[in-house]
């Protein structure tokens, strides 16, 4: 079992968490910092090494231009579909972006594509995993949003590959979290499962069956979420500073971060108290005041939450069923926290949702319990088998421009649709498909996939060639197509040219860069450690040197102690992190008996203590929002 | 009778073999089919097949059980759906769905062609007035008016659709009795009575997607 070894990841648009089965239980593997929640925050440090989670958190308001968060929504996107992005999110595009090329995000003078930036957050992960097994983590489940189309699936296992994580499966979120719900009861019956997270809406209906949980109908919006509820509020300060102070802060990336900073505290205690004051420090002294009702905020926020209704909707007409015959709803992500969408919810599906376990860590939970099921599954996984669907058609561009679909959304994968293409004039060899995803009629409305080249189909007369093509989605919603040309019995060659996503080269080449990165990331965070060790030996030992023990030491043993300080102080300023280690050590042994005397005299000190110089970054909601008129002072 | 998807004494998945939907659930080609019976069979053969329970295994194993899988998901997609399921029938008895088939639909569409509409003779004068009612409604649509009364038409002859495909969903289960007859004779079963109820069948199905197809433009007139 310890070779397969594998984790559960839950990549989120705001926090990513990784989680493990542990025994019959999935549990969450805290980070470093103790936290099980990672924000999903990348940051480059003054050395252009990459920081991530809370630690870049700061760096949001410090340094924007040097970070990054909410990546999720790039993720798998081309630059002419994320305007609406760009104008509500500080996404900083390299000035050198071509058309057609895959995004880049400029941080600092590097520029990175979203799966690379998401690879950092999985690469924290991993390292959290791997420091709670004491080994090597290299295959993971990761889950996405159901509603993620093609490319955005194919982005985020590219970020798995270039994090060097074998991504065994995509798991799609809701269905994750319905994994976790229904480990400890087993019973049967209709699920509907909301998940309004940070960036990402979905709604999933299953049919529970002995251990089987089949996907019925998915829906969603994989642009609706927390992020939305801050968006509107950033705005709202904006315009209110700028209307009575005149002050336009809008390109002040510093003081945006810093409103975005105080209107998600403000969010999060409007979920428990009837009203919050916002008071936002502003440049040149000034404060910006503003107290917001609960009230207010729900009408604020009405239309953002009131875009799930029709997915919801959606999903029960095409699962054929009517609220009375959902029995159970189950509520995941953040913002399911505000009391406002639980009512949304309770009306949707006339009933009370439950929310028994965390919707921050659920989706985690899930992925490591189907991470179990994959790995061969244990007491607590047994019969359990999770069958899921596509969350949109698929279809391919025939004569017109019009889309033939070959695969209709909610179909449970993986599926398969095979098509017949003959060529129109005499001695062609080469046809083109062009595959695309949606629901609209007309291509153009639809999401390309990918355009094929059918090659090499021997030269006969038009119409006499029979080119079988075979589109297959697998269980991660991703497509597969191989061809054959039916006369010939000869292969077709397909050239596949995605129209969103990185070639196989530029990911292994990503690969190759990330190892390069992890090993000076690994010196970094030696030398770190390293010097942390030496304040805290030295500040032990000028301790020790004031206490009685000291003066029971002989002159040579003092020599010899002064003689390891100096040495130590003069390799800790070097950058070999083992010279300091071993430095370290020597002082460690020079000083045992120094030691044993200071616990002898039971003046204990902390000489052979360990470094708890933690720092805890974690923040409490405080503050404010707005409605009526803002206060300035 | 069904195909050797897995190996029977240590469970491995096989390579799929070509077979018919109804073969690969080891089914004869009936249309009036245990549905309940298919889902279970659909289960068990899940738990076998899907490639999540087979992730340790070796590529080759790990290809034949997604090609499996899919197949299996294909081939319960296709046969719990009574309308999919004779189309597909059909299909395999080589007959060609008419006018108001997905792929005669698709194909006007591709060629750009006015698709053909063969309204069944009884409809005609019904649907003459119900165009000319949706034609009317558009316009109120249009202009900002509304017109409870032509609404209420509407809705009647919504109503009268919908019995309709309730009827003809009867009479198909009818022809598929006649149908599973023939396939319960066996090879005595001539040629001759299969493309007599095959034709029944292909008539049935025409005259109820016509149906559907104006029950949907009906609901988006209403709708919009």
């Amino acid at each position: 079992m310890a070779t397969d070894r594998i984790v559960g990841i839950d990549l989120g648009t705001t926090n990513s968490l990784v989680a493990f089965m542990q025994g019959e239980t999935p549990v969450v593997i805290p980070g470093d910092d103790g936290l099980n929640l990672l924000p999903s925050v990348v940051a480059l440090d003054a050395n252009n090494q990459p920081v991530i989670g809370n630690a870049a958190r700061n760096s949001l308001i410090e340094t924007p231009e040097r970070a990054v968060y909410s990546i999720k929504r790039l993720m798998g996107r081309g630059s002419e579909d994320i305007q609406e992005e760009l104008k509500l999110f500080p996404f900083r595009l390299a000035d050198d972006l071509q058309a057609g090329e895959v995004l880049r995000i400029t941080l600092g003078d590097k520029t990175f594509t979203p799966p690379e930036i998401s690879a950092l957050i999985l690469r924290q992960l991993k390292r959290s995993a791997e420091r709670f097994f004491g080994g090597p983590v290299t295959k993971a489940v990761i889950t996405v949003p159901a509603y993620f189309n093609d490319a955005q699936r194919q982005a985020t296992k590219d970020a798995g590959r270039i994090a060097g994580l074998e991504v065994l499966r995509l798991v799609n979120e809701p269905t994750a979290a319905s994994l976790a719900y229904g480990l400890d009861k087993k019973r049967n019956g209709i699920v509907a499962v909301y998940d309004l997270g940070g960036g990402t809406f979905d709604i999933s209906i299953l049919k529970l069956h002995d251990g089987i949980f089949e996907v019925i109908a998915t829906n969603g919006d994989t642009h609706l979420g927390g992020d939305d509820i801050d968006n509107l509020l950033i705005t709202i300060a904006l315009d209110d500073i700028r209307g009575d102070l005149g002050i336009d802060l809008r390109r002040n990336a510093e003081a945006v971060q810093a409103i975005r900073k105080a209107v998600i505290d403000a969010k999060i205690a409007l979920s428990s108290q009837p009203s919050v004051k916002l008071d936002i420090e502003l440049p040149g002294n000034k404060h910006y005041l503003r107290e917001i009702t609960r009230n207010q905020y729900e009408q604020l926020i009405q239309p953002v939450i009131d875009r799930t209704v029709g997915p919801c909707k959606q999903a029960m007409k095409d699962a054929n069923l009517k609220p009375e015959q959902i029995d159970e709803v189950v509520l995941v992500g953040g913002s399911t926290r505000i009391p406002k969408v639980r009512a949304l919810v309770k009306e949707l599906f006339h009933r009370e949702p439950h929310t028994d376990l965390n919707p921050d860590e659920v989706v985690a939970l899930g992925a490591a319990v189907q991470a179990n099921i994959l790995g061969g599954g244990s007491e607590a996984t047994e019969n359990m088998l999770l069958l899921d669907v596509t969350p949109l058609s698929l279809g391919i561009e025939v004569a017109g421009g019009v889309t033939d679909k070959i695969i209709l959304r909610n179909s449970t994968i993986p599926a398969s649709a095979t098509q017949f293409y003959t060529t129109q004039i005499d001695g062609q060899t080469n046809v083109a498909i062009h595959v695309l995803q949606g629901e609209r009629e007309l291509a153009k409305d639809c999401r390309s996939l990918a355009r094929f080249d059918l090659k090499g189909i021997p030269p006969m007369a038009a119409g006499i060639p029979r080119v079988e093509v075979k589109f297959l989605i697998d269980a991660n919603g991703i497509l597969h197509v191989s061809a054959r040309e039916q006369r010939s019995g000869k292969e077709a060659e397909i050239q596949v040219q995605p129209s969103y996503g990185l070639t196989d080269e530029q990911v292994e080449g990503m690969i190759l860069d990330s190892f390069d990165n992890a090993e000076e990331d690994f010196r970094q965070r030696q030398l770190i450690e390293a010097r942390a060790e030496t304040t805290t030996i030295l500040t032990a030992l000028e301790k020790g040197k004031k206490s009685a023990a000291w003066g029971a030491l002989t002159t040579d043993e003092k020599k010899q102690i002064a003689k390891m300080e100096k040495s130590l102080v003069a390799v800790n300023a070097e950058q070999d992190y083992q010279a300091i280690r071993k430095a370290i050590d020597a002082l460690n042994q020079g000083t045992m008996r120094l030691a044993e005397l200071m616990m002898d005299t039971a003046v204990s000190s902390a000489l052979k203590g360990k470094n708890m110089d933690e720092t805890d970054l974690g923040e409490g909601p405080t503050a404010p929002h707005p409605m009526a008129k803002a206060e300035f002072e | 009778m069904r195909a050797a998807h897995f190996c029977e004494s240590c469970g491995k998945v096989q390579p799929p073999v070509p077979v018919d939907y109804f073969s690969f659930f080891g089914l004869p080609p009936r249309l009036s089919l245990d549905v309940a019976a298919l889902e279970k069979s659909f289960y068990e053969l899940s738990r076998k097949l899907h490639p999540d329970l087979n992730a340790r295994a070796g590529s080759q194993e790990q290809e034949w059980s997604l090609e499996q899988s899919s197949l299996l998901n294909d081939a319960y997609r296709t046969l719990r759906d009574p309308i999919k399921r004779t189309e597909y029938l059909l299909h395999l008895e080589g007959v060609l769905l008419e006018e108001q088939s997905k792929s005669a639909t698709e194909q006007a569409r591709a060629t750009g062609e006015l698709k053909k509409q063969i309204v069944p003779p009884d409809l005609l004068e019904e649907v003459f007035e119900l165009n000319l009612h949706l034609e009317e409604l558009r316009m109120n649509k249009k202009m900002g008016d509304d017109d409870p009364a032509l609404f209420e038409e509407i809705g009647k002859a919504k109503l009268s659709l919908e019995a309709k495909h309730e009827a003809l969903l009867r009479e198909l289960q009818t022809y598929w009795k006649e149908w599973d007859g023939l396939i319960d004779r066996g090879p005595d079963a001539s040629t001759t009575d299969r493309q007599r109820v095959s034709g029944k069948l292909v008539d049935v199905l025409n005259r109820r997607n016509y149906i559907r197809n104006l029950v949907r433009d009906v609901n988006a007139a209403m709708e919009n």
